[in-house]
């Protein structure tokens, strides 16, 4: 991963230096250049692609933007309801990410996302407490979020 | 045209922005507890900060011509740092002893349960 892209910088800087106009644009192109080889010779250098990692990385960041979005409408909605008929409580969400890194990202995707609220982390790491606006559909939020952003994190982190 | 439909734009960002703002206050107001608040104040209060600094952005940029970095460092930040707050909030008022607020009966808390058989 990291050869990859120290390899892609120096193919950058020469591009730059080949071409003798040493502005951002040509670094640019540079780059481009470098991530095409590296694309295409990718057989031969060890680990996976680097740049599909980054794809994945922008794929999660525009599946945190949704559900920011959905998010606040759904909370909006329940604020300006003349009638309040959630029921709030908070449910145990087992999860099978294990570094700090991990979890940070997930209780802040789950805080961001529609009735949900990170509370707390156990002290084993392997439970989040959720409180949800809307205790009785519990089962499918922990599906939710074990389907979508889990995986989503997974597929960046290993 | 072009300038009419720009202001048109930061107006609308402008609005929605101080529109979910105006929610958040209204919902900290009207929900029962300390964690029904945070789902108010963190969710409601990232988007419409996000939308007012896009609009000013856009707005530095269409009158001074200036592309203002800070503003979008700002809506970052603020997106990093409102859910861990929330957290730590609404960790800081579990230890203290506040139960959240049930309808009818008392409130599901499997953290509680499982933090009293932890002694």
């Amino acid at each position: 991963m990291s050869l990859q892209i120290v390899l892609n910088v120096i193919i950058a800087f020469m591009w730059m230096f080949l071409s003798e106009t040493y502005t951002f644009p040509s670094f640019f192109t540079g780059f481009l250049i470098g991530a095409l080889l590296l694309f295409f010779l990718r057989r031969f250098i060890p680990d996976a692609f680097y740049l599909h990692r980054v794809w994945k990385m922008i794929r999660l960041v525009f599946l945190f933007i949704k559900e920011l979005l959905l998010s606040n409408i759904d909370i909006v909605k329940w604020v300006y309801k003349p009638k309040q008929t959630y029921n709030p409580g908070i449910f145990a969400l087992p999860t099978d990410l294990k570094t700090n890194w991990e979890i940070t990202i997930l209780t802040s995707l789950i805080s961001l996302t529609p009735g949900t609220l990170s509370v707390a982390v156990s002290h084993t790491n392997d439970v989040i407490y959720i409180h949800a606006m809307d205790i009785y559909d519990n089962e499918e939020a922990i599906n939710a979020i074990k389907d979508s952003f889990e995986k989503a994190i997974m597929e960046v982190t290993r | 045209m072009t300038e009419n439909m720009t202001n048109i734009l930061i107006l609308l960002l402008l609005v929605i922005g101080t529109f979910f703002i105006l929610s958040a206050t209204i919902g900290v107001l009207r929900f029962p507890d300390v964690y029904t608040r945070l789902h108010a104040s963190t969710k409601a209060a990232t988007l419409g900060i996000s939308g007012i600094m896009i609009g000013a952005f856009l707005f530095l940029n269409a009158e001074f011509q200036i592309v203002s970095g800070k503003l979008i460092l700002g809506i970052i930040f603020v997106l990093l740092t409102a859910p861990i707050s929330a957290h730590m909030i609404g960790r800081a008022a579990h230890h203290t002893g506040v139960k959240p607020w049930g309808r009818d009966q008392e409130a599901q808390d499997e953290y509680a349960d499982d933090y009293r058989n932890q002694k």
